[in-house]
């Protein structure tokens, strides 16, 4: 499904509904170029899951948890420079912790997925215009 | 009280000897120490394995250049929370092991109160309370230092660090990573004014929370325009009127936040304190208000051990000390 956002804020509101129907160990692999929407995407991911957490980039840590009843584990792989630096980030820990794991920059790791993943990617089409594209996710969002 | 700390948060592995909270005896960090005298080869950059293979010859390290022996050490602190799950783990179950062999308490440090502790080993002088702005590549925080170790966020990032807007913008512009240094060169050579860049409202909840994201994006677009139709891109004006946007935003809630609390002392930690106009209009703003400004020397900005072992000994006087079932933490609350 691709969706079209005229704003951060739709974009977020894309992100809730997308997360709200998601299983617990879903992995969404987020691809796009910087300035596209996806840590917004994501903040809006950790609203529809339910936690009341201020949602940061992740870039600098990698990973950011937000833990609640259904935690989300925030990736970005901007800096890391291939799927063999995984190990090194606990990757394989966080697939077990029956959380759903958001992956900015999945351009940097492609052997993380097993094929079972969400491709969420974002275009820019104008500048605050953003489309997104969404496959294997819910249907209905 | 000589402490022996631990820094392994993220890209760095740090050990340090620190005395009574102030007195650096030795503070070793592994990027500087040349890869191939201790093993040869090239280590990923980002890696809990290679923070292992050198903490112990860190430690070492440490001791000789303070000049001390094991017997000599009377605590063992580390930064246990927040940082790359991975990486701080190594340093929380050294530091642990360390600790139990001793036989000396072990005194987790949360890696922000460190760097704002680094305002303890460069002003000798320097007492809470104070208000910190803590920058990096990583955070962005304003936090109100009441006490050593009483201390609370009073804003911080909705999004991007401040680091991060100057590495991503530096990158939009082809000027490598890390962008800080890069954009700041090319900032003094350029019109602060040359482009008309949003300064993004947080205007929901708290006066002193702050938002990058939207100037990191503004100066995509502007790059892409320019791409676009040809124009030349000034990179010169476009990196002043960065820093400019991304100072105002800085320095002016932390001047507020100085002025609520009735504050004297105005501190800044963190390695985007070496930008030179956040720390000239920090100076021009405290002048001004007639508050005192302190921003430690580049070298103790950066993530490093002295910083640990500077705040570990006020939280061992706070009594906040841990046994063994010590645990690490990607993510955790000032």
């Amino acid at each position: 499904m691709t969706y079209t956002t005229h704003s951060e804020k739709e974009t977020e509101a894309l992100g809730e509904r997308f997360a709200e129907a998601l299983p617990a160990g879903a992995v969404a692999a987020l691809y796009g170029d910087l300035g596209c929407g996806k840590t917004a995407f994501v903040r809006g991911m950790a609203r529809g899951m339910g936690l009341d957490a201020a949602v940061t980039s992740p870039t600098f840590t990698i990973v950011n948890e937000y833990l609640g009843p259904r935690p989300l584990f925030h990736f970005d792989m901007y800096r890391l420079g291939g799927a063999d630096e995984l190990y090194d980030i606990g990757w394989e820990d966080y697939l077990g912790r029956g959380g759903v794991c958001a992956v900015e920059w999945s351009e940097n790791v492609p052997g993380a997925f097993e094929g079972d993943e969400y491709t969420v990617r974002f275009e820019k089409t104008g500048d605050n215009d953003r489309q997104i594209t969404i496959e294997g996710g819910p249907v209905s969002c | 009280m000589r402490i022996l700390a631990f820094e392994s948060s993220c890209d760095e592995t740090a050990a340090a000897v620190v005395e009574d909270g102030r007195k650096v005896l030795a503070d070793e960090i592994f990027s500087q120490v040349k890869l191939h005298e201790i093993y040869g080869g090239v280590v990923p950059e980002i890696a809990a394995r290679s923070h292992l293979e050198v903490i112990s010859l860190l430690a070492d390290r440490a001791l000789k250049t303070a000049g001390v022996t094991r017997r000599d050490i009377d605590a063992v602190a580390c930064t246990y929370a927040p940082g790359l799950i991975g990486a701080v783990l190594v340093g929380v179950n050294f530091a642990k092991s360390a600790a139990l062999a001793l036989g000396v308490p072990l005194i987790p440090v949360h890696h922000i109160r460190g760097h704002i502790a680094a305002n303890y080993l460069a002003f000798p002088d320097l007492e809470p309370p104070f208000v910190c702005l803590a920058i990096s590549g990583g955070n962005t925080m304003l936090v109100d230092v009441r006490g050593y170790t009483d201390m609370s966020v009073l804003g911080q990032t909705r999004d991007d660090a401040a680091g991060e807007c100057f590495d991503k913008s530096a990158r939009v512009m082809g000027l490598g990573y890390p962008g800080g240094k890069p954009i700041d060169d090319l900032s003094r050579q350029g019109d602060d004014r040359a482009y008309d860049l949003p300064r993004p409202a947080v205007n929901d909840g708290n006066p002193f929370d702050m938002s990058f994201s939207g100037l990191k994006t503004a100066v995509v677009n502007i790059a892409h325009h320019a791409q676009q139709t040809g124009q030349p891109l000034d990179k010169p004006g476009l990196a002043a009127s960065l820093c400019r946007v991304v100072s105002e935003m800085l320095v002016s809630r932390t001047m507020d936040a100085a002025k609520l609390l009735g504050y004297k002392n105005v501190a800044v930690a963190g390695g985007v304190a070496a930008n030179s106009r956040i720390r000239a209009d920090f100076e021009a703003a405290c002048e001004k208000a007639g508050r005192a400004l302190f921003v430690p020397p580049l070298r103790l900005c950066g993530d490093n051990g002295a910083m640990i072992g500077a705040q570990a000994y006020y939280e061992f006087l706070a009594g906040h000390t841990a046994d063994s079932s010590l645990n690490a933490y990607a993510t955790m609350t000032l």
